[in-house]
């Protein structure tokens, strides 16, 4: 793994589109390896589809996406799964395994990937459970708990393996303030411990501005991204009219509203 | 084995001991034991404490957090403090991390199988509620049936002819395949016995009353049930896994008469037209038989044919297909409607459609044979 601050992920040129629908055209940036970087965006603004396009879920129209000196859309099939046994990714519908308990949705990747004993994955499974917030609910069945549950068992999944990137779909979507905080402290602590790379489609601003440590900004009206940087800075310094909407809620443009 | 990852015990101050942890951890190294410690918490004098020496850890992962959590519940099984105060910080983190949010009292399930006697009472219960949950389901079908016949159900048209052109046209590759070769088969099984006494003749006949009055409508009947049947529970169950029939229901819209209705209709309407049709195909089948293996002509098979089945044989197996549609629609519908809200629950609510799709259209044909049977047609 490199070392923290070094650029770890990089988006080049990339255009994502479906068939002649252009989604997202140019865009270029890169993710340094232990930030927290957020995707923002307005609603439907390819904020996911970015995402799917950085795991591989979606072929680029346009342009790569390179992890290290490694180029992900050019890579074989084998290559691919080799790299993407250093991710971990969280889906905004949680994606268990209905069919599995929770300690046996989290064990799975650990019974595929390394030579652990039953016994061995069950403690681990037990352990990633009990940093969600999950300690006595490894044997429920993803039916039997709440979606905020669910959505941190499918975190507990993620990072079964202790992935050098974590990629999370709308984390906190769902959630209320405080487990929402809660989560957000996870994910510092994940990061601080395991040195992660996190990347995060989100439209919290209080995650955004808590723990980001980097984002872009896309904007559904250019097709593009608009602002690329720190995202307390991008609030006090915004580039661009649309930007300064998003971070300050429109605040401006409502009669008498104030920003908050 | 466990890589580079190194764990030892040394006795430390006051009776305090100290475990070294050294080198790369890696969880996909795997663990290393930690055999010599739990030796040493059990038979060993006790500890005054546990202290950690982390100053040859070069790099870690959950495996050590995994171990330092098993030394953690060692020692607090013997009664043993810990000291983390030497741990790498962020180690700590994620110890602190997990210890965070105490174990929810109540939560935990049991997987001690309950005896025999309770599992029977369970299985009892379900079943009691199961057939309730039919009933029931039945009932509320019949009033949405009643307020179609006042005209005051709703559904959409569009709907309907979307069915009937999934359960009528969409079906006839199949019915038509499978009939013929029950046709053959019958033909030809017949035609050996009844050539031992002269009576090939009589193949025709064989033929077209089982045809007629059985298997044309319960072979019809059971590939609807298959087909379409556990297509309407896995559509219906999914549609309830995603909180579409709730939907239909806060809207004040009757999810009876939305969706099972047209269903129900659909099937009911086009069985007796694909029973029909699978009765001319299964006969063609036989005749296939007769022609050629028995060196009949197509008049003689024809002529025999028409003088052993009557009107009322035809209509007996077109008025049993039209009940078995609705038993096919019904099960499936039942079994989506109530189905559970996961992936495996729609699979088994497609499963259990076609076994109670089948069980009722036997049974209900048993109980046409008795009746006909006693009423002598």
């Amino acid at each position: 793994m490199a070392a923290r601050g070094e650029p770890h992920i990089t988006v080049k040129a990339l255009t994502m589109a479906f068939g002649e629908f252009v989604v997202m055209h140019d865009l270029d940036f890169t993710i340094r390896q232990g930030d927290i970087f957020f995707i923002m965006g307005g609603s439907g603004g390819g904020k996911s589809t970015l995402f799917r396009h950085m795991i591989g879920l979606n072929e680029p129209a346009r342009g790569s996406v390179w992890y290290g000196a490694t180029n992900f859309t050019a890579a074989s099939p084998d290559e691919r799964d080799v790299l993407r046994r250093t991710f971990g990714v969280l889906f905004q519908g949680s994606a268990l395994w209905s069919a599995m308990t929770l300690a046996e949705n989290v064990g799975l990747p650990l019974g595929e990937f390394t030579d652990l004993a039953p016994a061995e994955i069950r403690e681990v499974a037990d352990l990633k459970l009990a940093l969600v917030g999950l300690r006595g609910f490894e044997d429920h069945f993803p039916s039997e708990i709440s979606g905020g549950m669910q959505k941190r068992a499918g975190l507990a999944r993620a990072i079964a393996l202790d992935p050098d990137v974590l990629f999370l779909d709308e984390p906190s979507a769902g959630l209320d303030p405080i487990s929402s905080k809660l989560l957000d402290d996870l994910i510092l602590s994940l990061r601080d411990s395991l040195g992660a790379t996190v990347v995060m489609v989100s439209h919290e601003l209080p995650s955004i501005f808590g723990i980001g440590d980097d984002c872009i900004f896309l904007d559904t009206e250019v097709r593009t991204m608009t602002a690329h940087g720190n995202p307390r800075e991008l609030r006090d310094h915004p580039p661009h009219p649309n930007v300064h909407r998003f971070l300050t809620r429109g605040a401006d443009e409502r009669p008498g509203g104030a920003a908050p | 084995m466990a890589g580079d990852a190194v764990i030892d015990t040394r006795p430390g101050p006051d009776g305090t001991l100290v475990i070294r942890l050294a080198g790369h951890w890696s969880l996909r190294a795997g663990l290393p034991s930690t055999r010599a410690i739990e030796d040493a918490l059990a038979r060993g004098p006790k500890p005054s404490a546990v202290a950690f020496d982390a100053k040859d850890l070069t790099a870690w992962d959950s495996a050590a957090v995994t171990i330092v959590e098993r030394i953690g519940r060692l020692c607090a099984g013997v009664g043993v403090d810990v000291r983390s105060e030497d741990l790498p910080d962020g180690l700590k983190r994620i110890l602190a991390l997990a210890d965070a949010v105490p174990e929810k009292e109540g939560a935990r399930v049991s997987d001690a199988e309950p005896p025999w006697l309770v599992r029977l009472g369970m299985w009892g219960l379900a079943a009691a509620d199961g057939a309730r949950a039919a009933i029931a389901f039945v009932g509320e079908a019949t009033l949405s049936f009643a307020r179609l016949v006042r005209g005051q159900a709703n559904f959409r048209r569009g709907d309907l002819a979307l069915i009937i052109q999934e359960c009528g046209a969409q079906a006839l590759p199949i019915v038509t395949l499978i009939n013929f070769l029950v046709g053959l088969i019958i033909a030809f099984v017949g035609a050996v016995q009844l050539q031992k006494f002269g009576a090939g003749i009589y193949v025709a006949d064989l033929v077209a009353i089982v045809t007629v009055r059985e298997l044309g409508c319960i072979m019809t009947g059971i590939i609807m049930a298959g087909r379409t049947g556990s297509g309407f529970a896995a559509q219906l169950g999914t549609m309830n896994v995603n909180q579409e029939i709730e939907a239909f229901s806060t809207m004040g819209v009757p999810p009876m008469d939305f969706l099972v209705l047209p269903r129900v209709l659909a099937l009911s309407l086009m069985m007796p037209l694909l029973c029909c049709y699978a009765d001319l195909i299964g006969i063609l089948g036989g005749a296939v038989v007769g022609i050629n293996m028995l060196g009949q002509s197509a008049t003689q098979y024809w002529v025999e044919t028409r003088g052993s089945i009557g009107l009322l044989d035809v209509g007996l197996g077109i008025g049993k297909s039209a009940v078995f549609g609705v038993l096919v629609a019904l099960a499936g519908c039942l079994r989506g409607m109530t189905s559970g809200r996961d992936a495996a629950a729609v699979g088994e609510a497609a499963t259990s459609a076609v076994v109670l799709g089948i069980v009722w259209i036997i049974v209900t044909d048993g109980i046409f044979a008795l009746l006909t049977n006693l009423l002598g047609i």
